[in-house]
């Protein structure tokens, strides 16, 4: 029978369907992937925006000598010794008479509406006081954190059926809060202490920040950086120009490939056990950390260094053995520089994926809570040795409160964390094309 | 072997003798790539290697300047001196030896730098330019002599890799010269070549007579005829036949030797 080229037949059909059908898997695998992400991003950012604002109430306050300084002689260790509580009057009785002075009344009793002032706002203040003694006497006006609650109806979070129900608040304080916020009073900025502030406790999570778990994971990254690069590509470099090719560089090569498989969590157990339990570091520590990460980081550079070499196409290391260069001038002046690009990315890589560890580092003790900003060098603690917390720890950390105002924060640290993920992953491939070569 | 008497007869009209190789085997693992080759080369001479591939004449060329020192599983015996002097002597450090035999490849392989930067580097890392000037003048030299300072001198700091493959193989050559080398090897320099191009190299390779002794290795049995005064052809690791290269092509003396420039084999 004589086929015309214009009807396919069966068996092109069927060939036909089942690519098409391929074709149809790919695309829906691929819409799949693009809903989850999108669904993420909106529940992060829906979650976590808000927390790049906060709510603050501004307040003239009179420091009064017989409360800030009972003694009367400007001494700071003497005025040291009115605690936080002490301030609490001070605050009580600002914010009462502003809340009179806007012509507002309201059936709060006073120290009801001292409450919707952060507990931390005291400690704001006499931070200030004690920094400058001389202050002592005047009236200085404060931007004072809002209460968590009241930070949440301004964010939408309270309502005045939830503030009914809430022990914490009360929908009087919540009206109250807005008509302060009419007369000007209680504003929302944008919060840099958020990305400043160290941790608060349960009780105050507008004051909670992220400035000790940056700056922790920053000392870890730098720990990692100049721990796991030299090591990692000098191991690489050396196994894959100097190394004989026998048994013991095959296992050493497996073992590598084995260990970039490790679950995280088991160098934590190794970091434990090596660096607190037998080496004395202490715990919490970003220089401990920094080792953890490190480790884990190791084979993952060592792999990217070792295909970034390979890829080195042979002809280059003829020609400079050619003209007579050692092996180490041609690894070093030729090999090395065209494999760059690859170590750079791979490093890069491995760093981020150092920056959102979260496993290892809760084994040794960075999920601790840490208020005080940590020192990059102490005589007792040495280099890093004091501590500190980490960006995804403090994340994990926040999820565990029960004040639904964390999960805000929890958020927006996670949106934090994203940024600097993409920043150094962005960095990693602005590097691969700049410094890509042709040959 | 009766090419023996041969290569006797031909050696005792020549000249200076630059590399001499006696007994020479090349392991390859468990395989026998070279087998007991003998020969002598002449110093200002081309001498081409020719024959069909895997025949072992690459690996040969590679033994004088201990490129297969580079391979593992390659284990060389036997014999080869430049000037009198055993090149496998422990005492001898191949990265010298190299800059003494300078060799270029098969595929251009400029590194991805410079134009100047590609002929200058083999000065410099062996010291042979005291100051700028030298250097410079250095890389002019060997530039001329590959006749490529024309095309290049305006383009001296535009990366190597941008030039034309006859350009690049012929800035490869100058690469090669610029060590003050006294023999070049030459592993089938044309075969990535146009023939415009491969011209332009053969021409290159006979001025390069005068200063030097080269051995080029090559596919082509015209190129062997057009280039070299010696030919030497290779047949299954053996060296069956080393004479001058009329010699060679108009009157062989091996019935292998015959058949392959011929073309029945290869």
């Amino acid at each position: 029978m004589k086929t015309s080229l214009l009807a396919s037949d069966a068996r092109t059909k069927k060939r036909n369907a089942a690519e098409a059908r391929f074709k149809a898997y790919g695309l829906s695998a691929i819409v799949v992937a693009m809903l989850a992400l999108a669904i993420l991003l909106t529940s992060v950012l829906t979650n976590g925006l808000s927390s790049f604002q906060q709510t603050y109430i501004t307040l003239p306050i009179e420091l009064s000598e017989e409360r800030v300084d009972k003694r009367g002689n400007r001494d700071p260790a003497e005025m040291a010794r009115t605690t936080t509580i002490g301030y609490a009057p001070l605050l009580r009785d600002a914010i009462v008479a502003e809340v009179a002075r806007q012509g507002l009344t309201t059936d709060l009793s006073d120290k009801d509406i001292a409450a919707m002032i952060s507990k931390e706002a005291a400690a704001t203040v006499r931070n200030r006081v004690l920094a400058s003694p001389n202050l002592v006497g005047e009236t200085l006006t404060f931007d004072l954190l809002a209460s968590g609650r009241i930070d949440g109806f301004f964010k939408g979070r309270v309502t005045l059926e939830t503030a009914a129900l809430d022990g914490n608040t009360s929908p009087e304080a919540v009206m109250l809060a807005q008509a302060l916020a009419d007369a000007g009073v209680i504003e929302t900025k944008f919060n840099w202490s958020f990305f400043t502030a160290p941790d608060a406790s349960d009780q105050r999570p507008e004051a909670a920040g992220l400035g000790v778990a940056i700056l922790g994971s920053l000392y870890m990254m730098l720990v990692v950086l100049f721990l796991a690069l030299p090591i990692g590509v000098a191991s690489s470099i050396y196994l894959e120009e100097f190394a004989p090719k026998n048994r013991i560089t095959d296992i050493i090569e497996v073992n590598i490939s084995n260990l970039a498989a490790v679950p995280s969590i088991v160098y934590g157990i190794l970091g434990l056990a090596i660096f607190i339990n037998f080496m004395e570091f202490n715990q919490s520590s970003p220089l401990v950390g920094g080792l953890v990460l490190t480790l884990m980081t190791l084979p993952t550079i060592i792999i990217s260094t070792r295909a970034a070499l390979k890829s080195v196409p042979p002809s280059i290391r003829d020609a400079a053995l050619g003209v007579g260069a050692s092996k180490m001038q041609s690894v070093f002046h030729h090999v090395l520089p065209l494999a760059a690009p690859g170590i750079l990315t791979g490093t890069i890589i491995g760093l981020a994926q150092a920056l959102g560890e979260t496993a290892p580092l809760l084994l040794i003790g960075m999920v601790a809570f840490v208020r005080e900003y940590p020192a990059a060098f102490t005589p007792e603690a040495g280099l890093f040795g004091e501590a500190s917390t980490a960006l995804p720890v403090q994340v994990y950390n926040w999820t565990q409160r029960s004040d639904p105002a964390f999960v805000e924060r929890a958020s927006g640290a996670i949106i934090t964390l994203l940024v600097f993920l993409l920043i150094m992953n962005a960095v990693a491939i602005y590097l691969r094309r700049r410094f890509e070569r042709r040959w | 072997m009766e090419d023996m008497t041969q290569m006797d007869r031909a050696m005792s009209t020549e000249q200076d003798i630059k590399i001499s190789a006696k007994g020479v085997q090349v392991y390859y693992g468990d395989n026998h790539a070279i087998k007991d080759v003998d020969v002598e080369i002449e110093d200002k001479t081309v001498t081409a290697f020719i024959g069909p591939s895997g025949c072992g004449k690459s690996t040969f060329l590679r033994c004088i300047n201990r490129m297969n020192d580079t391979i593992d599983v390659a284990r060389v015996m036997g014999d080869i001196r430049i000037d009198g002097e055993d090149i496998y002597d422990p005492k001898v450090d191949p990265v010298q030896l190299r800059a003494k035999v300078g060799m270029v490849f098969q595929k251009p392989n400029p590194f991805p730098k410079s134009i100047y930067d590609n002929v200058a580097y083999g000065p410099k890392i062996h010291g042979l330019a005291r100051n700028k000037a030298d250097l410079d003048e250095i890389v002019e030299k060997s530039l001329r002599k590959a006749a490529l300072w024309n095309e290049a001198k305006d383009r001296l700091d535009s990366p190597g890799t941008g030039l034309s493959g006859g350009q690049q193989q012929r800035l490869c050559i100058a690469r090669a010269i610029a060590t003050a080398p006294e023999v070049l090897l030459m592993d089938e320099p044309c075969s990535a070549l146009d023939p415009i191009a491969t011209a332009q190299v053969e021409e290159l390779i006979d001025e390069l007579r005068q200063s030097f002794s080269v051995v080029i290795v090559t596919h082509s049995m015209q190129q062997a005829a057009r280039v070299s005064q010696k030919t030497a052809f290779f047949h299954l690791g053996n060296l069956v036949e080393y004479d001058d290269t009329d010699k060679i092509f108009t009157n062989p003396q091996d019935p292998r030797t015959e058949s392959y420039i011929s073309g029945r084999i290869g």
